[in-house]
């Protein structure tokens, strides 16, 4: 096994995937002879050739219409939005095509369509490149949306992404691109979508969190171990559909939780979590479920990216409210 | 400044004398008397005679769906007549393997490439069943988003392109449609990747009420495609032998691997934009339908085809006859089609039903066996 991070895991899906599938299609603005702005596209298009792997013109509704397009005539298209901020450009051919047609035909034509793009805040972009709008993806009925937050998950889960005949939208955490690095095989090895997964087990108090949010999770455990808690970190993985067994055996176990997500708090995510929670096992409850989010403004400006962004500090406040209700 | 520039590249004189090249493409006159010898195209008398028919059915179909609508017996529907040669004409220069991305006019183009009649109806009907197309009939259901047919047809052209078939693309959108982005995307892309796609705009004068002179400061529709670097023609649209022949042109260019066209069909549409309450006479005057009613397609297709020996009015008895009998018909095979459940709905979200929608399956398949 190498060590690889979580960049070189994506490529090496991608690669496996081209490889295994030859209906398999990666393309974007600067996927091509450039490897992508992150090079998560780096030497495939030298390996596989540029009628697999392959530049667009610069529009964002384009290329999702080209996906819708490529779908119907028996591709399995894996195209790059850039930066996540950049999908107000293609909302229509997301939101108005892709996670419809399946539905509107009646089962006659699905769009096996995996959109992977860089999102998450913390490394000082210009505006419109961090911001955390998943939770306009999670509410959209016919898309599934996945956030990985480590190599090993992100080659497993973009391997399932790709081979699901449904549209997936696959968000990368930019800060996690390089930051960490774990043992990834080689071979292809797919995780399943919609199963999250206890990144630490414990008794006192369950914390949901997805992509960067879980790094943040674990430090904040951690810190509680030392006071004596023992907290359960659960990686959402997938946010449409969550792993609800998952999520309600836990608050059985715990009887307290909090929910964590980088977006503001008004983005949806984290309402939904506790909204299931609520419903399903309110009678296990110890404490109210509370959320830690960002504020609800606009994405900061990269100089107050660190007052704004929600870190461990605020996830050992809001648990200890929580313990200690 | 401004002669220094002039003297070596003239702009304003460039854009006039490139829009004043894009002339109407015709053949047929509104007299019904070819114009253009030359360009007449190759089609036997047995195909004169099927292309006239399916613009008879057409206006027919038109009619009886407007009366139908009318009785409540249809949904959503969007008037065609006066638009029978750009759409019949156009479709009839494709072959069965090519695919067609239609706006939400272009039904008669699906129904003659194989989507059956009483599906068109449970479409306009808002029923799923009238959009699961058949196995094998290149077309997508009506696209209701102004221009997103036109990104996915660069889609579908390229993946023509990489599968190697003598197939094209085609798709259509009104005057209105070419102010949207992704017509600009779409017509680009293809460009870009040398596709074979046909992009048809239909240029009916109005964008619901708005004309054709607010949409753009362009003289033609057609010339804009020059800019993504296609070949591009006006045609007269309310002549079936021009639509014809232009769209044949573009096929036959795009199977040989010469990439993408546009072409624009001058024409009109007689009825409302849709049954859903608009009223043309706010933003249309007689004097203008009168206009366009003189340059009606089937008046001028009869009369070149009685001119030859090859229609009368029995013969035109006998489609006006089918065409109400088959109409009839797929009315009530629209009629037989079971209701729709929500756990159909449901069902036609996923491949595979995550937790949620298997939930609201149980509890909707409980309450519709009740």
């Amino acid at each position: 096994m190498a060590q690889m991070t979580m960049i070189q895991a994506i490529t090496d899906a991608l690669r496996c995937e081209l490889k295994d599938d030859e209906n398999v299609l990666v393309f974007g603005e600067d996927v091509g002879v450039n490897g992508g702005v992150f090079r998560a596209t780096e030497n495939l298009q030298k390996e596989f050739g540029v009628d697999r792997v392959f530049d667009t013109p610069l529009a964002e509704s384009g290329i999702g219409g080209l996906a819708v397009g490529l779908s119907l005539t028996g591709y399995r298209p894996v195209p790059e939005i850039q930066f996540f901020g950049f999908v107000f450009e293609v909302m229509d051919s997301i939101s108005g095509q892709l996670a419809r047609y399946r539905y509107r035909t009646g089962n006659t034509y699905n769009m096996p369509v995996t959109i992977r793009s860089p999102f998450g805040g913390g490394v000082h972009t210009p505006e419109m490149h961090s911001d955390s709008l998943e939770g306009l993806m999670a509410q959209q009925p016919g898309l599934k949306v996945v956030i990985p937050s480590t190599p090993y998950d992100a080659k497993g889960l973009l391997i399932s992404s790709i081979r699901d005949n449904d549209p997936v939208i696959f968000l990368e955490h930019l800060k996690l691109y390089r930051s960490v690095k774990e043992e990834v095989p080689e071979e292809s090895y797919t995780i399943p979508l919609g199963k999250a997964d206890v990144k630490r087990e414990g008794k006192d108090l369950s914390i949901f969190a997805y992509g960067l949010m879980v790094h943040e999770s674990l430090k904040a455990a951690a810190e509680l171990e030392k006071e004596g808690y023992s907290v359960e970190v659960v990686d959402l993985r997938t946010i449409q559909p969550l792993d609800i067994e998952t999520i309600i055996a836990s608050v059985e176990k715990t009887n307290r939780a909090i929910v964590v997500q980088e977006a503001q708090k008004q983005a949806g995510v984290a309402a939904n979590i506790v909204a299931e929670i609520t419903e399903r096992a309110i009678l296990s409850l110890e404490a109210p479920v509370l959320r830690v989010a960002a504020p609800d403004t606009i994405y900061p400006f990269p100089q107050a990216e660190n007052i704004w962004l929600p870190n461990y500090k605020d996830i050992l406040e809001t648990a200890k409210k929580v313990l200690t209700f | 400044m401004g002669e220094k520039l002039k003297k070596q590249f003239d702009p304003a004189a460039t854009l006039q004398d490139i829009e004043n090249k894009f002339e109407m493409f015709q053949i047929l006159n509104e007299e019904g008397k070819i114009v253009n010898e030359d360009a007449v195209p190759d089609l036997s008398d047995e195909e004169l005679i099927e292309l006239m028919t399916r613009m008879v059915y057409t206006r027919i179909l038109d009619q009886r769906s407007i009366s139908l609508n009318r009785q409540g017996r249809l949904g959503f529907y969007a008037p065609t007549a006066g638009q029978e040669a750009s759409q019949l004409a156009s479709h009839y220069a494709l072959e069965k393997d090519d695919w067609i991305l239609p706006g939400y006019r272009d039904v008669p183009q699906i129904v003659f490439h194989g989507l059956p009649l009483w599906k068109a109806f449970l479409f306009s009907r808002g029923h799923f069943v009238g959009n699961q197309i058949p196995e094998g009939v290149n077309v997508l259901p009506p696209q209701i988003i102004i221009g997103a047919q036109y990104v996915q047809t660069a889609g579908v052209a390229l993946g023509i392109k990489k599968r190697g078939t003598a197939d094209v693309a085609v798709t259509y959108t009104g005057d209105g449609g070419s102010s949207q982005g992704d017509f600009y995307e779409g017509i680009n892309f293809a460009g870009a990747f040398k596709a074979p796609a046909i992009f048809i705009v239909q240029n009916n004068q109005f964008a619901i009420s708005t004309p054709r002179e607010v949409q753009t400061a362009a003289k033609t529709i057609a010339q804009k495609g020059i800019a993504a670097g296609i070949p591009s023609v006006l045609v007269d649209g309310m002549d079936p032998l021009a639509v014809y022949v232009a769209t044949r042109d573009a096929r036959e260019r795009a199977v040989k691997g010469e990439g993408p066209s546009l072409i624009e069909t001058m024409c009109y549409r007689y009825g409302p934009h849709t049954m859903s309450g608009d009223d043309p006479t706010r933003y249309r005057t007689t004097d203008i339908d009168n206009e366009w009613a003189a340059k009606d397609p089937i008046v001028r297709f009869r009369i070149y085809l009685e001119g030859k020996g090859l229609w009368n009015e029995q013969k035109e008895t006998e489609v006006i006859e089918q065409a109400k009998e088959e109409i009839k018909a797929a009315i009530k095979k629209a009629d037989e089609t079971p209701k729709q459940k929500v756990t159909d709905l449901i069902s036609n979200m996923f491949e595979e039903k995550p937790y949620n929608l298997q939930e609201q399956y149980e509890i909707f398949e409980a309450k519709e066996s009740k």
